[in-house]
């Protein structure tokens, strides 16, 4: 959490945040919210983010006063100077504590990737403190790279920057500026390997982080086609570093996190913003093409307790063949405004009402595409129905895995992200509702803004790590 | 949910045109009573009770105190009638069901009955028809409940019930034996939705958990996508489809394995993901086939999360998705194997869909309490399992209007395992599994089949003043071959085929056409004969030394199973056989020279050394075995010859008791009840097994917690070049138990 900005918003922004804060997520020393800097940070923030596993350096987000310094402040343990950095020598001991980082931060542009199944997800730090004389400095292809990706939205016909992610302000190794969340189809893949050599990108010497499948498959291409080397990076590492870290610095002054208040009515169910404090034991469950659910214990302690192949890729896959629709926005258009229980055959279908003798209501799903083993009903129904039983098929599916591995983890917070989430809160507050419904208000889930992008950012995150110099460390 | 998948076909007009042959279907309709109905989404299985008047062999002793002339029987021996209980199962499509109340109507005498039991989807459809065409009132059932109890009674009933499903192993399928505690277990319904049970006891159980994503899922999502109406076209859709090229899989996403984790390149990273991303037709096959997977793969996965929460690790798997379908056996076991590895194996029913018929009719049973008593599966009447496999056997998939049978007969007595098994759970009776053998299979089916003329010849010699006994004889002999073909081609038809399953298929069709003993009379003239030698045998035994006199012994006890009167006259394959105690020792036998003069003088020198015995019996005719009714007369004529036999009689050291066995084989775990006791009470320390049935074919590997002696004469040319020896060859297997001191404490 980024409790310095959290200070400079608006202060819509910190109300909004408090009211998240007595939603019982966030540890009682935080709500004091605003007091940038504080203590809060301590135990429950430490570790985020770290540069190495086994080391005890920290990071609280960010320096309060001088409105940088977040991120090398992990790579060099300033978190007591943040703490006491009210005092002018200590702000320029800060400050020499930067230079020094300069000299070890890699070369921009500073890029963190991530190829899954069927996106992928770039982040792009994007530097604003240039000196005048740097920015004449930079070299031609750097400045186009630059240009082209912070002043358009849309990259080709299917590359996207979710602009509203855009995390503005970040201080990173001693640079200010804001990170980019850019998306594509990873058929695009090829394409974007040959405008990295027509950019002639390798020119640059930049190393490239990636993470996800991608990087293994496609590795041989940016080797051959691009000259480019890549790092490649455990997905689920990133995910989690990247999670823990968005996590860390806020969105913007307001929380990462959400979650739904009664999610078992939908008249009164409405998100509500929340703190991550204290996130572990977690599970986590990254809904990309396909799940993964993880037990997390610690930043560097997880396990991949299971997966399932029913995800994103199911439901879209499922609705192309169904509806003939092409892309996930349009799919979820159309689940928008249909109808699941014309598809889906309920307990009440059944048993004309709830069936007793097990507890179930009448209103449950008894049976997924049940009404589709009829030919008069396969006849009448519409693309819509279709569309929406497809997400709530799959969504509840995800829920009920999830809630399974919660109780056999015993852990009773469960972390939704992944793509699949992304404009879909029909399948977040689904998620929501069955987490709460089944285990009868024992199990709390949990969303992040970033939905996707986390493992990209873990990537990214790899990068400056890849720099810094262990030795340097104080 | 459970099978409520009520859409189908049954839209389709009542198929009115079928005759049913009254021989073969609702049999013993005039005494039924106690019906019950399960009416799934395109099948019915209508339960009844009966009784069925069959002809036995009785024995009846002599007044021999009266006259006691030269050449006169020992006994008497009546055909007579017996009525024995029965249950009959009949599964038929749900387009036949009015034909089939129709029948029943027309055919039902017993007017006492005036409720069905009915359960299942379905049941409410049919009511008004059901009760229009029967007259009955139509009693609801709680659908998982039957499921349950029906579940419940065949664990505990027909051996062989459960099964593991290998597609590429040897045998497809491997049957478990019956374990002596059947819970807890966990049963997974998948019908149109899934229901997760978790059962305790006979009456406990809870619905833990459960999954819209199931056959419905299947059926009405294959439809959509494939346009295929049926649930078995689209299954056999599935068998031929590559999922490969509808799924995204590791290696589509990592180019190979993602190692780090342990996942192989093949596997499914989302299922349909390339459907979302490739921009072209994809083939029904192929989409039925992802379909498949994703359904079983999803199933499976939440089966064992539910298995390790509730720590359970028998897992039953039933409902219409599963119904002997291999394709998704296969589906389903290999993702068990998948998610638990190994842990957990996924098991199948033979009688799955059964189930609700046979819990519904229990239910409406409870007054007869049918959990006193054991039941057998009749081989004559049941069906079997079919494959529904399109490779396995084309010609059963297109065949409509299949009725398919279970009958189970009631046996008049609890039967339980020999308290001295080593481990009743891992017991196996049978020596070589024949449905993984096919070697041995093959020799068997022909070697049986091969001696199907001298049995018949046997049956009609056996009925001269009966009427019918050729035409009979030769119904016999279409069925018994019928069977024989059937196993050819489905070796697990019955569960493991053995040796004994195949004798004891041949004694459920003779007794099906009234040839309850067709050995009565030859039993009877060799008794007659042996008995006259008796005193002789026994005198030049006592002329003998001791050590001299052991070995005469055994040699009897053998000599008298190679005089096997039986054996010589069908053929070399009928087996007889024997099990003898010492300290309460057991034999079962042959009747004639086997008996009296190889056993008898055997048992008269262990009570002579003050050795208690105890000798058990067929309690039915099989073969040429002696039945404990035959022994108890020949005993009594024995006695009063013998004064140490009459003594031990009397002093209550020789004791005769009933195996509950009518076969020529033996499986120990389903022994008469009573047995069990007197083997417990008498503190058993000795059994001897003998006869290539119950020795060889049979219990050869039995492990007993006492001191054990199994022999017999290899009287199988085949089978002894098969053990590496001759024929008539010698088993002479002493065992002691590893562990005796400590198991004796």
């Amino acid at each position: 959490m980024d409790k310095g900005k959290c200070a400079l918003e608006p202060k819509s922004a910190a109300v909004h945040y408090a009211n998240g804060l007595q939603n019982g997520f966030c540890s009682p020393q935080r709500s004091s919210g605003s007091s940038g800097g504080s203590a809060a940070a301590g135990p429950s923030v430490a570790g985020l983010g770290c540069s190495s596993p086994g080391s005890s350096c920290s990071c609280s987000g960010s320096s309060g006063g001088g409105g940088h310094g977040c991120f090398e402040s992990l790579h060099h343990h300033v978190l007591q100077e943040q703490q006491h950095n009210g005092s002018p020598a200590k702000r320029s001991r800060l400050r020499r504590r930067t230079e020094s980082v300069r000299k070890n931060r890699p070369p921009f542009p500073w890029f963190g990737m991530d190829i899954g199944g069927t996106l992928v997800k770039l982040v792009y730090f994007e530097p604003k403190d240039t000196p005048a004389e740097e920015e004449q400095e930079e070299v031609e292809n750097l400045k186009s790279i630059r240009k082209y990706l912070t002043s358009n939205v849309a990259y080709g016909n299917t590359g996207v920057r979710d602009v509203h992610l855009e995390l503005k302000e970040l201080s990173i190794c001693g640079r200010r500026g804001s990170l980019h969340f850019i998306r594509f189809p990873t058929q695009a893949m090829h394409s974007f390997i040959q405008m990295g050599r027509d950019k002639n990108f390798s020119s640059l010497h930049t190393t490239l982080c990636a993470t996800g499948g991608g990087a293994y498959k496609f590795e041989e291409d940016f080797r051959t086609m691009a000259d480019l080397q890549l790092l490649k990076l455990d997905e689920l590492d990133c995910l989690i570093q990247g999670l823990l870290y968005v996590d860390s610095v806020g969105f913007n002054g307001h929380p990462e996190c959400y979650f739904f208040e009664n999610p078992s009515d939908p008249e009164s169910c409405v998100k509500w913003p929340c703190c991550l404090d204290n996130p572990f034991p977690m599970l986590l469950v990254n809904i990309g093409s396909g799940v993964s659910i993880l037990a997390v214990y610690s930043k560097d302690d997880y396990k991949r307790v299971t997966g399932t192949s029913l995800g994103g890729g199911t439901f879209l896959g499922l609705c192309c063949l169904l509806t003939g629709c092409e892309t996930f926005e349009e799919a979820l258009e159309m689940a928008a405004k249909g109808d699941s229980t014309n598809v889906d055959k309920l307990v009440k279908d059944i048993y004309g009402g709830d069936y007793e003798r097990f507890g179930l209501q009448g209103s449950a799903v008894a049976s997924s595409f049940g009404h589709m083993m009829s030919k008069e009903k396969r006849d009448s129904i519409s693309k819509e129905d279709l569309a929406r039983a497809t997400l709530v098929t799959i969504t509840n599916n995800i829920g009920s895995i999830a809630r399974m591995c919660a109780v056999n983890e015993k852990i009773d917070r469960v972390v939704f992200v992944g793509n699949f989430l992304r404009i879909n809160t029909i399948s977040t507050k689904l998620l929501a509702y069955a987490m709460d419904f089944w285990s009868k208000g024992q199990l709390k889930a949990l969303f992040l803004e970033h939905e996707g992008y986390f493992g990209a950012v873990g990537a990214f995150l790899e990068l400056l790590k890849s720099s810094d110099d262990p030795r340097d460390d104080p | 949910m459970a099978d409520c998948a009520r859409k189908g076909r049954t839209r389709d007009s009542m198929d009115k045109s079928i005759t049913l042959p009254p021989d073969e279907i609702f049999r013993n309709l005039e005494n039924a009573k106690r019906f019950a109905i399960d009416i799934g989404g395109s099948l019915t299985k209508l339960a009844y009770y009966s009784t069925v008047q069959h002809k036995v062999a009785k024995v009846r002793s002599f007044d021999h105190t009266a006259k006691e002339t030269e050449g006169d029987p020992l006994y008497e021996i009546s055909v007579q009638e017996e009525i024995t209980a029965r249950l009959h199962f009949i599964k038929f499509e749900n387009t036949y069901i009015e034909t089939c109340l129709d029948f029943i109507k027309d055919h039902l005498v017993n007017t006492e009955t005036k409720v069905i039991k009915a359960t299942g989807g379905g049941a409410y459809k049919f009511k008004e028809l059901i009760e229009k065409k029967l007259r009955l009132k139509v009693d609801k059932e709680d659908e998982m409940t039957c499921l349950i109890k029906g579940c419940n009674f065949v664990l505990r009933n027909i051996p062989h019930e459960a099964f593991v499903y290998a597609k590429h192993a040897d045998s497809e399928f491997r049957f478990q034996n019956t374990h002596p505690d059947i819970f807890p277990y966990l049963l997974i319904n998948i019908g149109s939705g899934v229901s997760i049970v978790k059962v305790e006891s006979e009456d406990k159980f809870e619905r833990i958990g459960g999954s819209s994503i199931g056959g419905g899922t299947f059926w009405g999502l294959g439809a959509l996508l494939t346009k295929t109406k049926r649930f078995d076209e689209l299954l056999q859709l599935a068998s031929r489809g590559q999922h490969s090229s509808v799924d995204m899989l590791v290696k589509d996403i990592y180019g190979g394995a993602y190692s780090s984790l342990g996942l192989t390149g093949d596997l499914i990273a989302s299922s349909f993901g390339k459907s979302a991303t490739t921009d072209k037709e994809f083939s029904k096959e192929d989409m039925a086939k992802s379909l498949l997977h994703m359904i079983s793969n999803d199933i499976g996965q939440l089966a064992c999360l539910y298995a390790r929460l509730h720590n359970l690790s028998r897992v039953y798997f039933g409902g219409f998705f599963i119904r002997g379908h291999p394709v998704t056996m296969h589906t389903i076991t290999y993702s068990i194997n998948f998610f638990t590895k190994g842990e957990v194996q996924a098991l199948f029913l033979r009688h799955e869909g059964y189930l609700g018929a046979i819990g519904a009719f229990l239910k409406g049973a409870e007054e007869d309490n049918p959990n006193q008593y054991s039941w057998g599966e009749n081989y004559a009447g049941s069906s079997g399992l079919m494959s529904v496999s399109p490779d396995l056997n084309p010609m059963q998939r297109a065949r409509s209007g299949t009725f398919d049978m279970l009958e189970m007969d009631r046996l008049e007595r609890q039967l339980v395992n020999l308290p001295l098994l080593q481990d009743p759970s891992s017991y196996v009776p049978d020596t070589v599994d024949l449905t993984e053998d096919a070697l041995a299979r093959e020799y068997w089916l022909s070697c049986f089949e091969d001696a199907l003329d001298g049995v018949v010849k046997r049956a009609v010699a056996s009925q001269p003043d009966l009427p019918q006994a050729a035409e009979r004889a030769e119904k016999f002999r279409q069925k018994y071959l019928h069977k024989l073909q059937t196993l050819r081609h489905q070796p697990f038809a019955y569960g493991s085929l053995t040796v004994r399953s195949l004798l004891d298929t041949r004694e459920h069709c003779l007794n099906e056409f009234n040839f309850p003993d067709p050995y009565s009379k030859v039993k009877q003239k060799e008794n007659d004969v042996a008995l006259k030698y008796f005193q002789k045998v026994v005198m030049s035994l006592e002329k003998l030394s001791w050590e001299q006199r052991q070995f005469a012994l055994v040699r009897g006890l053998l000599a008298g199973n190679v005089f096997d009167w039986g054996a010589k006259a069908i053929s070399e394959a009928t087996l007889a056989g024997r099990l003898l105690q010492r300290m309460a020792g057991k034999i079962e036998d042959n009747s004639g020279i086997d008996i009296i003069l190889g056993v008898f003088p055997f048992v008269r020198e262990l009570l002579c050394r003050g050795t208690e015995v105890v000798l058990a019996s067929n309690s039915g005719p099989a073969l040429n075995d002696v039945t404990n009714s035959e022994l108890q007369i020949l005993t009594e004529r024995i006695a009063a010859m013998d004064s140490v036999i009459q003594t031990a009689l009397k002093e209550d050291k020789l004791t005769l008791v009933q195996s509950g066995s009518s076969s020529p084989c033996l499986d120990l775990s389903r022994l008469d009840k009573a047995l069990a006791t007197v083997v417990l009470e008498r503190h058993t320390d000795l059994v001897v097994i003998e006869g290539m049935g119950r020795a060889i074919h049979t219990n050869y590997y039995a492990m007993l917690n006492c001191e054990s002696l199994k022999l017999a004469v290899i009287k199988n040319s085949w089978l002894a070049e098969r053990l590496g020896g001759k024929i008539f060859s010698v088993v002479f297997k002493y065992e002691v138990p590893f562990k005796s001191q400590e198991l004796k404490q």
